[in-house]
C-alpha cells in the first residue's frame, strides 16, 4: 500500500542545513496502522507531510522514493500530486484553526469533493457531506454552521470527515488529538478505529503520546532526530523495547499496570539538528553509551521481527 | 426586478445589521456617527440639483462678498456667487475623487499584495521593495508631483492620490496573507488538494477582506483631504466646477478682507466628511479586529 524508500527531508535555513528526515523507509500493508512516535522536533510531522509531497520551502525532498498503492508519489506533476492528495485522507493537529472561520461547514465538503470529482454538483455534495457528518455523530442540518459554533471535538470529527470525504485508502492523522481533551480524544480514537474497520483503511498515526499508540497501531516506528531508530510490532516493542530512547519513551509514559513504577525523564532535549552529535545521535543522552557511540552512526539492522539502530545489538 | 426594488430590498437587509451595531459599545456609535454624518453629505450632494438655490458656477447671483443673511445664508465670495450654493454642489468632487481613488488603490494593491506575498521569495521582495519606496515619500508632496504632470481632472487627481495610498493597502493585505497563509486551515486545504486560486480566493482573500474595509474607509478620508490640498495648491480641478478646495483657496485670500463665511463653511464641510469617512473606519477597525474586542 505505502512503500517509503530512503526518504531524506531538508530545511535549508540561513543558519544551515536541517536534515529533519533522514533516510526513512517503512512500508505499510493495506489496512495496518503504523504508529509514528518520537518527542516534539523529531521529524514525525515533516514525514506525514513529506509522504504526499508537502513539505513547505524552504524545505525540500532531497532523496528517497514514495510510493502509494502502485504510484510514484515523486514522478507526479504538481497537478498529478494535487489530484493524489485529496485522495490521501489527511488529518492536522488542530482542529481549533484547521477549519477556515469563513466557511460554512458543509461548504469545506463541497470544495474538496468538487475540486477532486467535477462532475458532483453542490446539492449532491452537500448530501453526501451530511452523509458523512451524520456517520460521525454530528446532525447533518448543521452543514450550514460554521466552524466557530462547533466545539473542539466536534470540530476535530469534521476534519476526520473530510479525512475521509473521498473515500480514501490512506490516512495521514498528524497528533488527530492533541489539543483535545481526554474523553474526546478516547471518543476520536473509537471512532477512527471503528471507520478503519469499516473502511479497511491503512493508517499513519504520528503522535508523541505513547498510550494512544499503543492502542491503535499494529507497527510502530520510534523517530529521533529525524531517523527510525526503532521499528516493530506494537506487542514486541512494548513488551521488550530495544532501543535506549524506546525505553527511555515508555519509562517515560504513566503505566496504569505499575502505577507504583515512578516515571523516568530522557535527561536532556533533541539535539540541534543544525549541527548534530556525530557517530549515534542520541549518544549525549542515552544512559548505555559507550565507545563507539560517539563515533560511528549505527545502521538500522534486522534483530528478529525488528529493525533497530544501536550499537549494543551490533 | 427593478432596481428600485433590489436597492429597498438591500437597505432593508442592512437596516438589522446597522441595529446590530448597537450593541456593540462606543466602537458601534462610532460606526454609526461617521455614517450618518457621510450619508448626510452623500445625500444633499445627490440632491443639490432640486435644493440648491442658485447656479453654483454663476456670478452676481448676489452681492459681492456680503455676510450671510437670511437670502444668503452662508454668504457670498468675491464673485457674487452663493456660498451655500456651492457648498452643497461641491461635495460631489469630494465624494468623486475619493470614490475613484480608493478603488484604483484597491484595484492595484490588493492584487499586488496578495499574488505576490501569495508566491513569496522573488515577486514578494520586489513588489515590497517598490511599495516601500512609494512610501517613502511625503504624501503630498508626492500627490502634488504626479497631478502636476497628469494635469487637471477628477481621474488624474484621483490616481494621483491612489499612487500615494496604495503601498498601505500593500503593505495591510502583505502582513494580512503573511499570517493567514501559515494557518492551519490553509495548510489542511492544501494537502486535502486544493488549488492555488482556489486557496488564494476562497482561504486567503475572504479573511483579508476585515482589514481592507477599515483602511479603505479611513482613506476615504485621507484622499479628501489630499484632494483639497492639491485643489488648495492649484492643481485640481477647472475653477468652473464648484469645490470645496478651490473655495478654500479663495477664502484664505478673503480672509484678511474679514470675509471669514468664505473660507469657514467649506473648511467645515471638508472636516465633517473627511471626520465621518475616519469614525466608520475606526469604529469598524475596532469592532472587527478581534484582539480589541471583550
Amino acid at each position: 500500500m505505502l512503500e517509503v524508500c530512503s526518504l531524506t527531508v531538508d530545511y535549508r535555513t540561513r543558519a544551515g542545513n536541517v536534515r529533519a528526515v533522514d533516510h526513512v523507509s517503512l512500508s505499510l500493508e493495506k489496512g495496518q496502522t503504523l504508529g509514528v512516535v518520537g518527542e516534539s522536533g523529531c521529524g514525525k510531522s515533516t514525514l506525514g507531510f513529506a509522504v504526499i509531497r508537502l513539505v513547505q520551502s524552504p524545505g525540500t525532498i532531497s532523496e528517497g522514493s514514495i510510493v502509494i498503492d502502485g504510484t510514484d508519489i515523486m514522478r507526479l506533476s504538481e497537478e498529478e500530486i494535487r489530484r493524489v492528495r485529496g485522495r490521501v485522507g489527511f488529518i492536522f493537529q488542530d482542529p481549533m484553526t484547521s477549519l477556515n472561520p469563513v466557511k460554512k461547514i458543509g461548504d469545506h465538503f463541497v470544495e474538496l469533493i468538487h475540486t477532486h470529482e467535477k462532475n458532483v454538483n453542490k446539492k449532491e455534495a452537500l448530501k453526501r457531506a451530511a452523509k458523512i457528518l451524520e456517520s460521525l455523530e454530528i446532525r447533518s442540518e448543521r452543514v450550514g454552521d460554521y466552524p466557530h459554533q462547533f466545539s473542539g471535538g466536534m470540530r476535530q470529527r469534521v476534519m476526520i470527515g473530510l479525512g475521509l470525504a473521498l473515500n480514501p485508502k490512506l490516512l495521514i492523522a498528524d497528533e488527530p488529538t492533541t489539543s483535545l481533551d481526554v474523553i474526546v480524544e478516547a471518543q476520536i480514537l473509537e471512532l477512527m478505529n471503528q471507520l478503519k474497520r469499516d473502511y479497511n483503511l491503512t493508517l499513519i498515526l504520528i503522535t508523541h503520546n505513547i498510550g494512544i499508540i499503543a492502542e491503535m497501531a499494529d507497527t510502530i516506528a520510534v523517530m529521533y532526530a529525524g531517523q527510525i531508530v526503532e521499528m516493530g510490532r506494537t506487542e514486541d516493542i512494548f513488551e521488550d523495547p530495544l532501543h535506549p530512547y524506546t525505553q527511555g519513551l515508555l519509562k517515560s509514559a504513566p503505566n496504569i499496570m505499575h502505577p507504583e513504577r515512578s516515571m523516568i525523564t530522557i535527561p536532556g532535549s533533541p539535539p540541534d539538528l543544525i549541527s548534530p552529535p556525530s557517530g549515534c545521535k542520541f549518544h549525549p543522552r542515552c544512559p548505555n553509551a559507550f565507545e563507539p557511540c560517539a563515533l560511528r552512526e549505527p545502521k538500522l539492522i534486522q534483530r528478529g521481527q525488528r529493525l533497530v539502530a544501536c550499537h549494543l545489538y551490533d | 426586478m427593478s432596481r428600485a426594488g433590489s436597492t429597498g430590498r438591500i437597505l432593508v437587509q442592512l437596516l438589522p445589521r446597522f441595529v446590530q451595531l448597537k450593541g456593540r459599545g462606543v466602537a458601534g456609535w462610532t460606526v454609526i456617527i461617521g455614517s450618518v454624518l457621510v450619508a448626510s453629505i452623500v445625500v444633499i450632494t445627490i440632491l443639490a440639483p432640486w435644493i440648491s438655490p442658485h447656479n453654483p458656477i454663476a456670478i452676481n447671483v448676489g452681492p459681492i462678498l456680503a455676510a450671510p443673511t437670511p437670502e444668503f445664508p452662508l454668504g457670498t465670495n468675491h464673485l457674487g456667487q452663493d456660498m451655500l450654493s456651492r457648498i452643497i454642489w461641491g461635495g460631489v468632487t469630494m465624494l468623486q475623487v475619493a470614490v475613484i481613488s480608493v478603488a484604483v488603490c484597491l484595484a492595484v494593491g490588493l492584487p499586488i499584495g496578495l499574488l505576490a506575498t501569495y508566491a513569496g521569495g522573488l515577486p514578494d521582495k520586489v513588489s515590497s521593495l517598490v511599495m516601500d519606496s512609494v512610501y517613502a515619500f511625503p504624501g503630498l508632496v508626492l500627490a502634488i508631483a504626479i497631478a502636476a504632470m497628469l494635469g487637471r481632472g477628477v481621474v488624474n487627481m484621483s490616481v494621483a492620490i491612489a499612487v500615494v495610498y496604495v503601498p498601505s493597502y500593500y503593505r495591510i493585505v502583505r502582513s494580512q496573507v503573511l499570517t493567514v497563509k501559515e494557518l492551519p486551515y490553509v495548510e489542511a486545504a492544501r494537502a486535502l488538494g486544493g488549488r492555488s486560486g482556489t486557496i488564494l480566493f476562497r482561504y486567503v482573500l475572504p479573511n483579508v477582506v476585515p482589514s481592507i474595509v477599515s483602511v479603505a474607509t479611513i482613506n476615504f478620508a485621507d484622499a479628501i483631504l489630499t484632494a483639497a490640498g492639491l485643489t488648495f495648491v492649484g492643481l485640481g480641478l477647472s475653477v468652473a466646477v464648484p469645490d470645496w478646495g478651490w473655495d478654500l483657496t479663495y477664502g484664505r485670500q478673503l480672509l484678511p478682507a474679514g470675509a471669514w463665511w468664505v473660507i469657514t463653511f467649506p473648511g467645515v464641510m471638508i472636516v465633517l466628511l473627511a471626520l465621518g469617512f475616519t469614525l466608520i473606519g475606526e469604529g469598524l477597525s475596532e469592532i472587527m479586529s478581534p484582539r480589541l474586542e471583550q
